[in-house]
């Protein structure tokens, strides 16, 4: 039975005699409010200046003084163009297809602009685009109006203008030719075909010109690999919809693997069709998003990932590479290998191994496979970086050799493991340039530091994949005195054009028949592309080489969080604030680290009185770099034997204050790869993270999450019974169990008429990836409150995920446990012992908004009717009705809502964007700012709605039957979230309602939510 | 009257006309002056020969997009257009200019350069007789400015009322604070010379002594103060009620704008449609302050206030109204002399009248194209404002009971069709409010 699961939400939960975790559960706070300790203390009460008398003279002065002041409205200016822009009508939005290409992240979108700013990043959802634009790409919209941007080129650090900076850039191009000295362009990934041509068009002018290429996420050994089999450097591309086995080793592939962008096509696959889903095994040292979202997840260490990898091509090709044993995970790895093998075509590998033999064996075994979800000829162009060019260039700049250097798009200082090299090289260099957003580690290091725009504020081409050529227009002028690259390419290459028509004239070639104003309309057009043919290779010397593989002290397994990357929107207050969607720890970075080892090493996590979380030090060693003060996270499911550390933390420069937070982790990135052996040790003192984790507790209720097997989901299926797996709660009624269902205390209103909206997730297709959250603060003027704020449960996300660790790894066996228990202290004894993650938990990602309940529990306790209910299924704030008593937050069973303990706009406490000018044009016009004292919450995107409604009623026609979206739902890309109006019975949310693995939230206590779950069904087969 | 374009008198004409030409191209220097004297513009008509009347009248449907009387516009200004060109040029230009520009001709030419190479329409269908109405017109003299008189007389007339009302409240005040003055003297004059007569004067019977007692009784009476109190709290709580109730309520508030634009002239006298300059307000949820290029659409031929004096919507000067008009220019940098952009622009910085507080979202287009109210049913008769204001009190309860009373109007709407038929059935009547169709629901309105 799915309820029969304990879900439990940290490690704090495991320690039996943990006072907190029961005391949590019963009070909201652990320690009682120390109000005697002011009011209790006559002594000061009585020594305090201000009698009673004072204090209500103060009060009425200040009372009369407000409304005296409040009685004279302010004179307020509406200033229209002059020349109204045809396009623009104020009020009305218009949208732009454009493509983000920042190096890191790649993906065709639309812009939605109001009043000619950008306010939101959505889906491109043309068919063909190659979309998927996961939480940073819809955040970037922010970095735009980044405060802290360089605003103009700097010479020395002194304001010059461009004449000035393309003039000495262009006489060091001519001395660098005269002098016979080298030039080095030093870029990102920009898979621009144009920016390459350009590039190309320098080396013909100047001569001894070099173009290297650095990503500061290296994928250099991937690419190795790909180049060796086809002679092509890109990276394979994977279609995971065509896949029933997939075998991950080591690949954050619904995370930022090679680029992410996988988990539509591998959702497609998860939800179970008759009878059939996608087998996913997941070998992996971190705890990964893949990771939680795989049905089977063996947790090891790196050695003992290229040892699996080698029994994989093993078994696949029926080679026979003599290869160690990992251990009592032996038989599990071998039926991976057994269930690939049988998979054939259908299987597949991946591998995250920062190892050109692990990508090397990758690549074969998938050929041996014949697998169809490998996609090589469709190759991905998104990386290009060689990590062994970059250390060439800087050995290059410490023996002189380089004249001049431009960098664009890059920031190596911050990025480097070896940055004081590069630093000390930069400092031979007769002239070094960064182009860059923002004066960063690097720009404050170069001669020039170039104000480059953002990719809203410019054109250019992408080829993201080999098919597709995307086009990216700007959507703003650009707001400071910036300008792109390519611009000053041009100059310096003497080209008068400007790069708009550059770029017009070089990609008509490209453009595979369409038209250029179709092409910037739909923002890419897909190219017919040969394919790719292997050229062989020796896979049988790279497993035996692998085979080798030993473990040498702890292995460090470097990543990236999915808010904030590589680091290069650091400044971005919504990415700092997404709280990550493992740890759910927010505003930080650190090191994870599973229990045993952490025991070990006398590391510990802890709960203090005010529910916020604790952490112990650790300093890391990498060869001879030490990152000191790293704080530590026990994280479940953490291989023993290895540890983790984010990248894109501990930046300094061009970063708002509460901005800089976590250590920087590049420093550990020795010869730019991702695996590295470390010692770790306890330091001194606590670090306090910002953790969104013992709040809330939902503990020892399995109807909050249901989730069950293929097997059994298959049997109920057969038996027409899905009470099998998703049981109706039932309650008693006159002495008689009864489906809860069936019980009401109200009267329902009629909702047959009219619009009624249901918002449905699908838990098996929801990846917990975040893109969610960041476009409902973007839609909805969510406010950022700061980590302090955070740490004491006073965050604002209107839409939060969830994430709870089950304990079981064999279900039936966990069953006859519980049922085999007997007595009270017997069955406590029993669930506690199930409590034990063994190493390896299980993981579900729940999606939690408002759940717009029929019976809201909500506004029945409103003094002041400021929450009410709507005809069309949304539960209503009124912001201005509100006075801010917090009954409904105390009342509502969902904890969905959100209390304005403070004003966040237009006040400098909170340093983030909504108290500059620039950081509030971000705002969305069409949603109110709420101010101090009010409660708000999920409104299911009324403004959205209603604008659908209007669109339609304009038209004088039926809204059609998916029309209605959310932000939430808009920008779920792997479909696990689906609005629409249910009174509609064509529509998918309608259909969705009679499914039957679908229930509702806390279904037992009646309030009849509005919005749906689907049990979670994991493949165990 | 001989008329024109007969050939009799053709060469007749010929000479007329060379010889009014010779003396235009005299008097061409001195053109304003020329215009203005009386003896020349008496010679004019006598010299041409048509009818000023309909050649107003054609000139209006004709001329009037591009040029004008007075001023150049996107052609030239036509007074005394007859004696600068001979009759035969005037035809050929006006029929067909493009051919005589062609043709070489140097005048023709010279015109063409001066305007910006803009081909004139041509006019085949005008006869050499409506040409000469035309000119006829033309050559009227320009009337006095008279208007400036009347504006000065206007003005002294008012301030002279004004000061006259003031001097007659002045002498009457006078006159009774002299009498007041007198009264005193006299009962004081009295009260002596019956000192001195030595009559006992009652002194208790003086009227601030019966006050005195009469507000002792009223203090006494405990009832009457009772009331009096209650009286007097139930006042004071009408007045403070109604005091904070019309706090942040702006109805009637009539802002000074940095342009003096009167909705009276344009959407009242002229019939200008709201929704011409108010485009937005059809497809938008603002209605929209127009950009200037709208203004310009009719300002760049209209560059001083044209309609009568006499007219009752007329509530300033001519002089004023046209000053007004050359801020617009100023701000969109249209420069009249040269009928050209300049572009220097200044954007106009309008007071906006209707405010809505943020927390309330009101949408044009969901009221003026789905719901095909007038804009006059929340703006009230805009096209009778002199100066615009708020007309409503925009408040919660005035907007709610509009939705409790008006029907949606769902005929011919695809949208409503099922909707309505379901909730008309529901709710058992045949047109639904807007109340009924969820429109007093917090959250359409509140997000």
């Amino acid at each position: 039975m799915a309820s029969n699961k304990k879900y439990w939400k940290s490690v704090e939960e495991l320690n039996e005699n943990s006072s907190i975790v029961e005391a949590l559960q019963s009070n909201e706070f652990v320690e009682q409010i120390p109000v005697d300790e002011f009011l209790g203390d006559k002594e000061n009460l009585s020594n305090s200046s201000t009698s009673r008398r004072d204090f209500l003279k103060y009060v009425g002065f200040s009372t009369a003084a407000a409304s005296l002041a409040a009685c004279e409205g302010p004179v307020i200016k509406s200033i229209p163009y002059v020349v109204q822009p045809e396009e623009i009508i104020p009020g009305v939005a218009d949208y732009y297809a454009t493509t983000i290409a920042d190096g890191y992240d790649f993906a065709n979108i639309l812009i939605k602009t109001r009043e000619g700013r950008p306010i939101k990043v959505e889906n491109n959802s043309t068919e063909g685009s190659v979309t998927g634009a996961n939480a940073r790409v819809h955040a970037s919209v922010l970095s735009l109006y980044d405060n802290l941007r360089l605003k103009s080129p700097k010479i020395n650090k002194k304001e010059a203008s461009w004449n000035e900076v393309n003039a000495k850039v262009k006489a060091s191009l001519v001395d660098a030719k005269v002098k016979g000295g080298q030039v080095v362009v030093l870029t990102n990934t920009t898979a621009s075909p144009s920016t390459d041509k350009l590039i190309s068009d320098l080396a013909t002018k100047y001569t001894n010109v070099k173009h290297v290429v650095y990503d500061a996420i290296s994928d250099s050994n991937a690419l190795d690999a790909f180049q060796a089999v086809y002679g092509f450097r890109a990276l394979a591309n994977y279609n995971f919809e065509n896949a029933d086995t997939i075998v991950s080793v080591g690949a954050d592939f619904l995370g930022d693997w090679q680029g992410g962008g996988y988990d539509a096509g591998y959702a497609k696959g998860r939800v179970p069709k008759n009878g059939k889903m996608s087998k996913h095994i997941q070998i992996e040292a971190n705890m990964s998003l893949a990771g939680a979202n795989a049905d089977k997840r063996i947790p090891l260490t790196v050695a003992n990932q290229k040892l699996v990898l080698v029994k994989l091509y093993n078994a696949v090709t029926g080679a026979g590479v003599s290869v160690g044993s990992i251990g009592k995970l032996d038989s599990e790895v071998e039926k991976a290998a057994q269930q690939l093998k049988a998979a054939g075509s259908k299987g597949v590998v991946v591998t995250g191994l920062d190892d050109f033999d692990a990508q090397y064996l990758v690549l074969g075994i998938n050929l041996a496979l014949k697998s169809e979800a490998f996609n090589p000829s469709d190759a991905k162009l998104t990386r290009k970086g060689d990590a062994k060019a970059v250390a060439q260039l800087v050995a290059d700049m410490n023996a002189g050799k380089v004249h001049t250097l431009i960098m664009s798009g890059v920031n190596p200082v911050y990025t480097l493991a070896n940055s004081k090299e590069f630093v000390a090289g930069l400092g031979k260099v007769k002239l070094s340039v960064s182009f860059s957003t923002k004066e960063d580690e690097t720009a404050v290091k170069t001669t020039i530091a170039a104000a480059s725009s953002h990719y809203l504020e410019s054109w250019n081409d992408v080829s993201i994949t080999r098919s597709n050529y995307s086009i990216a227009q700007p959507t703003i002028r650009p707001l400071f005195n910036t300008k792109q690259f390519q611009e000053a390419l041009l100059t310096w290459n003497d080209n008068a054009t400007p790069y708009y028509d550059f770029l017009k004239g070089f990609s008509a070639a490209n453009l595979g028949g369409k038209t250029w104003n179709q092409a910037v309309h739909d923002g890419f057009v897909v190219t017919a592309i040969g394919s790719l043919v292997a050229q062989g290779g020796n896979f049988g010397g790279s497993a035996s080489k692998l085979a080798a593989a030993k473990s040498n002290g702890l292995d460090l397994v470097l990543y990236s969080k999915t808010g904030m990357g590589d680091g290069q929107q650091a400044n971005n207050p919504w990415l700092q604030e997404f709280p990550d969607p493992i740890t759910r720890v927010s505003w930080d970075n650190y090191v994870t680290v599973s229990k045993a080892d952490a025991e070990k090493l006398s590391l510990e996590n802890f709960n203090v009185a005010n529910g916020g979380l604790n952490g112990s030090y650790a300093t890391i060693k990498v060869g001879n770099a030490t990152l000191e003060k790293v704080p530590v996270i026990i994280q479940p499911g953490q291989a023993v034997g290895t540890i983790g550390l984010a990248f894109g933390y501990g930046r300094k420069e061009a970063l708002k204050e509460e901005m800089q937070t976590g250590v920087n982790a590049y420093t550990l990135y020795a010869n730019g790869n991702a695996n590295q052996s470390a010692t770790v040790t306890l330091a001194d003192g606590e670090h306090e993270f910002a953790c969104v984790q013992l709040q809330r507790t939902l503990m020892g209720r399995g109807d909050i999450v249901k989730d069950t097997t293929l097997s059994i989901f298959n049997k109920a299926n057969e038996a027409g019974d899905k009470e099998i797996y998703n049981p109706t709660p039932v309650v008693s009624l006159d002495h008689k169990e009864v489906a809860a269902t069936s019980v009401d205390l109200w009267t329902s209103f009629d909702r047959t008429s009219g619009h009624h909206f249901n918002l449905s997730i699908d838990l098996n297709s929801c990846t917990g990836c975040g893109a969610c959250v960041i476009a409902c603060h973007a839609e909805n003027n969510v406010p950022v409150v700061g980590k302090a704020e955070v740490r004491r449960s006073r965050d604002m996300h209107w839409l939060r995920i969830d994430r709870y660790y089950s304990s079981e790894e064999t279900f039936s066996g966990d069953i006859e446990k519980k049922e085999g228990s007997t007595g009270l202290s017997g069955t406590i004894s029993t669930l506690q012992e199930m409590e034990d993650p063994s190493a390896n938990p299980q993981v579900v990602f729940q999606p939690v908004m408002c759940q717009h309940c029929n019976h809201a529990p909500c506004e029945t306790v409103c003094p002041v009717a400021a929450t009410s209910h709507s005809r069309q299924g949304q539960n209503h704030m009124a912001y201005n009705r509100c006075v801010g008593t917090r009954y409904c937050a105390n009342n509502c069973p969902y904890k969905v809502r959100r209390f304005n303990w403070f004003l966040y706009n237009k006040n400098d406490e909170f340093d983030y964007h909504m108290n500059d000018d620039l950081g509030r044009m971000v705002l969305n016009p069409d949603v109110n700012v709420r101010s101090r004292g009010v409660m708000e919450k999920c409104s299911m995107c009324i403004q959205m709605t209603q604008a659908t409604i209007l669109k339609a009623k304009k038209e004088g026609k039926e809204v059609g039957k998916d029309d209605f979206q959310t932000a939430c739902s808009a920008a779920c890309s792997s479909g696990s979230m689906k609005f629409g109006d249910v009174n509609n019975t064509a529509s998918d949310v309608a259909q969705l309602l009679e499914d039957d693995r679908m229930y509702h939230l806390l279904e037992s206590i009646g309030t009849k939510p509005n919005v749906m779950y689907h049990v979670k069904v994991r493949n165990d087969k | 009257m001989k008329k024109l374009g007969n050939p009799k008198s053709f060469s007749k004409t010929i000479f007329s006309l060379a010889f009014s030409a010779i003396f235009a191209v005299g008097v061409s220097a001195q053109e304003p002056v020329a215009t203005a004297a009386p003896a020349e513009a008496a010679a004019a008509p006598a010299a041409g020969s048509g009818d000023p009347v309909k050649g107003k009248e054609l000139f209006n449907t004709n001329c009037a997009a591009c040029h004008k009387l007075d001023a150049k516009m996107t052609g030239p200004a036509l007074r005394g257009v007859g004696d600068k060109y001979d009759k035969e040029w005037l035809y050929k230009w006006v029929k067909n200019s493009s051919d005589l520009i062609k043709s070489g001709d140097a005048k023709a030419v010279k015109v063409y350069e001066e305007f910006a190479k803009a081909n004139m329409t041509a006019f085949p269908q005008l006869s050499n007789g409506d040409i000469d109405n035309i000119v006829a017109y033309a050559m009227e003299p320009a009337p006095e400015p008279e208007v400036a008189k009347t504006a000065v007389a206007e003005g002294s007339e008012k301030t002279g009322s004004g000061i006259s009302n003031n001097l007659i409240l002045g002498v009457l005040a006078f006159i009774l604070g002299a009498l007041i003055f007198v009264l005193f003297s006299v009962n004081k004059l009295m009260r002596n010379l019956a000192k001195k007569e030595g009559v006992d004067v009652p002194e208790d019977k003086s009227p601030a002594n019966a006050v005195v007692s009469f507000a002792k009784a009223y203090v006494k009476n405990q009832f009457i103060m009772v009331v009096t109190a209650i009286l007097f709290l139930l006042t004071s709580a009408y007045f403070m009620y109604g005091y904070f109730m019309q706090i942040g309520v702006d109805k009637g508030y009539e802002p000074i704008q940095p342009i003096h634009y009167s909705h009276k002239i344009h959407a009242g006298e002229n019939g200008i449609d709201c929704k011409y300059c108010h485009s937005s307000a059809r497809v938008s949820k603002n209605a929209g302050i127009p950009s200037l290029n709208v203004c310009m659409n009719c300002h760049k031929n209209i560059s001083d206030f044209q309609g009568s004096k006499d007219s009752t919507y007329v509530d300033y000067t001519k002089e004023f109204y046209t000053a007004e008009i050359q801020k617009l220019y100023d701000a969109v940098g249209w420069d009249k002399a040269t009928q050209k952009y300049t572009g220097k622009t200044k954007p106009v910085k309008w007071v906006r009248i209707h405010n809505l507080p943020d927390f309330v979202y009101f949408n044009h287009s969901q009221h003026v194209t789905v719901g095909g109210i007038e804009c006059q049913k929340c703006h009230g008769k805009v096209e009778s404002f002199e100066v615009m204001k708020q007309d409503q009190p925009l408040t919660m309860g005035w907007c709610v009971n509009c939705h409790r009373e008006t029907n949606v109007k769902v005929e011919d709407n695809g949208y409503y069709a099922k909707i309505h038929d379901q909730l008309a059935k529901k709710l058992g009547v045949t047109k639904l409010t807007a109340a009924q169709m969820g429109g007093l629901e917090c959250g359409k309105c509140h997000y």
